[in-house]
């Protein structure tokens, strides 16, 4: 679906402040923007220069932006010193698996809770959004029992399947549902169409930009999900380790050397921000769904 | 097959078409469509049962994934938070002991419990209104019509995304002893606290007063300057995400509302204060309890650059620490996971209720 079209935001987007001193209001914006763009930037900036820089020059003080002598041992020291492509290739294994579930079973189960009768369907529904209100992060200890139960201690299947369904997906895919006018579902169904076949065939091709906005943000839970791999997979052997958890262990070895922990960061932050470059507009629309027309 | 294309990106408020578009016009074109639209009916309520029936397997089947998975990997851990908050247990062993309410019993005389409390109330009192004002002003900011705009958006949006764990990191490094942090503040004159940030237990408010002569009890030092570090991060990482809220709720704002505001000669300020701010409510109050919920659940950071020590051991760090960072006491762990789930609900309620009652 290639039909995406401007973001409807900016499309009708105002300003404030071209009334009165459109000129001193901009300038002042602008100041503020840039200054503000600068003490976001500069760390990520600074983690870049400080690995190719060599050890001696990165402990110096006061601290340079630019390396001196340009060097990219700290990474050839990264790949050799750390199983990294494991620790990437466990991290893109498991944020698959997510993505892929968690965008079926949302859409599913949004679909059914916008679009079909059965009974309690409403209650299941208001059951599915007040877990949306429980901090889950708090609930690392009971949730450690059920996975080890489930034998998935230990395992990588512990950082996917847990997560392969979120009440907030749930709840976006509803609202998106609920948008679509019931023409379409009708004429399938004249056409003799059963449920599941509608679902795949007119339902899901329309749902593909939400579902677009929902995988995004699951992709970033799953791929800075440090706390459940701290709980449910660091007493393994460290081959099977996610690239957060990798990391944190990799600066407890290399507390010091700095450029080997900065390329290590860097190298962890690159396929992110890949992915936010090209997804930007589904990602912003995850974030601010919710909040505005929830 | 008709594809629905979306007028703009997502945008949902596709409503159904109205008028001749729908069934309307078919009973004026000839009789044959006629008896269609009669005959349409009665084929449709006698296979409607048919669909109903299909709609309630179809349906249970469709929910069947969500349900078995909330289920059991988050409602059923709340329940077991709560019957885990009784027993004791070493998460270890197969031995569980039945201790009632005892394990809530010494929480209250638990020292450390309570720091962790009033640490994580510091945290929280420091991070969600500065985080909440400063994307505010950056919204704003950003929703001039300036060049560059989009970028400016996608720079503050960047930390947000990233990990915990290297964000963390980063900071770690601008914050060691002889670092980016003690150089820029060496650069205004002041001397650089000592031990460096992150291993800085002095309280600030300690420090305030001493120059006085003063001393103040353990538990009103406030802050350390090693929890004060980590919000300073927490502030810098979040603002991005709360921004971009803001500035949804900016362009929703109908344009005309301050185009009959300066038509009445409101200025740009007033046009702030009793137009845009009080619009923004519902979105304000959204940013703030995401950020209380938020601040309270803060534990990455802190495990990365800190292990919970100079006094910046926080409720989730505590609930860690109990249980898998080295203490095996699950039933104590969970007796304080149940009572931070208490806190949260009852912050968040009553934010709802005395923030949220007075919009529209």
């Amino acid at each position: 679906m290639a039909t995406v079209a401007v973001p409807r935001r900016q499309a009708v987007a105002h300003t404030q402040g071209e009334e009165e001193g459109p000129q001193i209001a901009g300038v002042v914006a602008y100041i503020a923007l840039v200054l503000v763009a600068i003490i976001m930037f500069v760390p990520f900036l600074w983690s870049i220069t400080t690995s190719l820089k060599t050890n001696p020059e990165a402990a110096q003080f006061p601290p340079t932006l630019l390396p001196r002598v340009l060097t990219f041992d700290a990474y050839q020291r990264v790949l050799t010193g750390a199983p990294f492509f494991r620790w990437f290739a466990n991290s893109a294994l498991v944020a698959g698996l997510v993505v892929l579930f968690r965008g079926l079973f949302c859409t599913m189960a949004g679909y059914a809770f916008a679009r079909m009768k059965f009974p309690g369907r409403d209650a299941l529904f208001m059951l599915v959004l007040a877990t949306m209100m429980v901090p889950a992060t708090v609930l690392f200890v009971p949730r450690y029992i059920v996975v080890l139960n489930l034998g998935l201690v230990n395992s990588l299947n512990a950082m996917w399947v847990p997560f392969m369904v979120d009440a907030f997906g749930v709840f976006l895919m509803r609202q998106f549902f609920q948008s679509i006018p019931y023409e379409l579902e009708e004429a399938a169904r004249i056409d003799g169409a059963s449920r599941i076949r509608m679902f795949w065939q007119v339902i899901v091709p329309l749902a593909l930009p939400a579902v677009a906005t929902l995988c995004i943000v699951a992709f970033q839970g799953s791929w800075n999900n440090f706390l459940d791999a701290l709980i449910f997979i660091s007493g393994s052997n460290r081959d099977i380790f996610t690239l957060p958890l990798g990391l944190a262990q990799f600066q407890n070895f290399y507390y010091t050397d700095w450029p080997v922990v900065m390329a290590m960061a860097v190298l962890t932050t690159i396929p992110i921000a890949v992915v936010y470059l090209f997804f930007q507009r589904y990602w912003v629309e995850g974030v601010t769904h919710t909040a505005v027309k929830g | 097959m008709a594809k629905w294309v979306p007028s703009g990106e997502l945008d949902f408020d596709l409503r159904p078409r109205t008028g001749a578009a729908s069934g309307g016009a078919f009973t004026r074109e000839s009789d044959s469509v006629v008896a269609v639209t009669i005959a349409a009916p009665a084929r449709r309520a006698g296979s409607l049962s048919g669909a109903a029936r299909e709609d309630m397997f179809v349906g249970y089947l469709f929910v069947l994934p969500t349900l078995l998975i909330l289920g059991t990997f988050l409602i059923w851990p709340i329940i077991q938070t709560f019957w885990m908050s009784l027993y004791n247990w070493d998460l270890l062993s197969q031995e569980r002991t039945f201790r009632g309410l005892q394990n809530y019993r010494l929480l209250i005389d638990d020292s450390d419990f309570w720091l962790a409390l009033r640490n994580t109330v510091y945290y929280s009192v420091g991070v969600v209104p500065t985080q909440t004002i400063l994307a505010l002003l950056v919204a704003l900011a950003a929703n001039q019509r300036i060049r560059g705009r989009t970028f400016f958006r996608s720079a503050y949006y960047f930390p947000s995304i990233s990990s915990s764990i290297v964000v963390a990191l980063l900071f770690m490094w601008i914050l060691q002893g002889g670092g980016l942090a003690d150089w820029l503040l060496s650069l205004t004159g002041v001397t650089p606290p000592r031990p460096a940030w992150l291993s800085n237990p002095n309280g600030i408010l300690e420090l305030l007063v001493q120059p006085l002569g003063w001393s103040l009890p353990e538990w009103a030092i406030g802050p350390s300057i090693a929890l004060l570090s980590v919000m300073m991060l927490n502030i810098w990482s979040t603002i991005g995400s709360m921004m971009i809220i803001f500035l949804a709720g900016l362009q929703d704002i109908p344009r005309d509302v301050y185009e009959a505001a300066s038509v009445d000669g409101a200025n740009s300020r007033q046009a702030f204060w009793s137009i845009t701010l009080p619009l923004l409510r519902p979105v304000t109050l959204f940013v703030v309890i995401v950020g209380v919920i938020g601040t309270f659940q803060v534990f990455d950071q802190i495990w990365m650059m800190t292990k919970g020590t100079a006094g910046t051991t926080t409720m989730v760090y505590k609930i860690y620490s109990e249980s898998f960072g080295g203490g095996f006491r699950a039933g104590s762990a969970a007796a304080m996971t149940a009572v931070l789930f208490a806190i949260i609900f009852v912050v968040t309620m009553l934010q709802l209720r005395f923030f949220g009652r007075r919009e529209a």
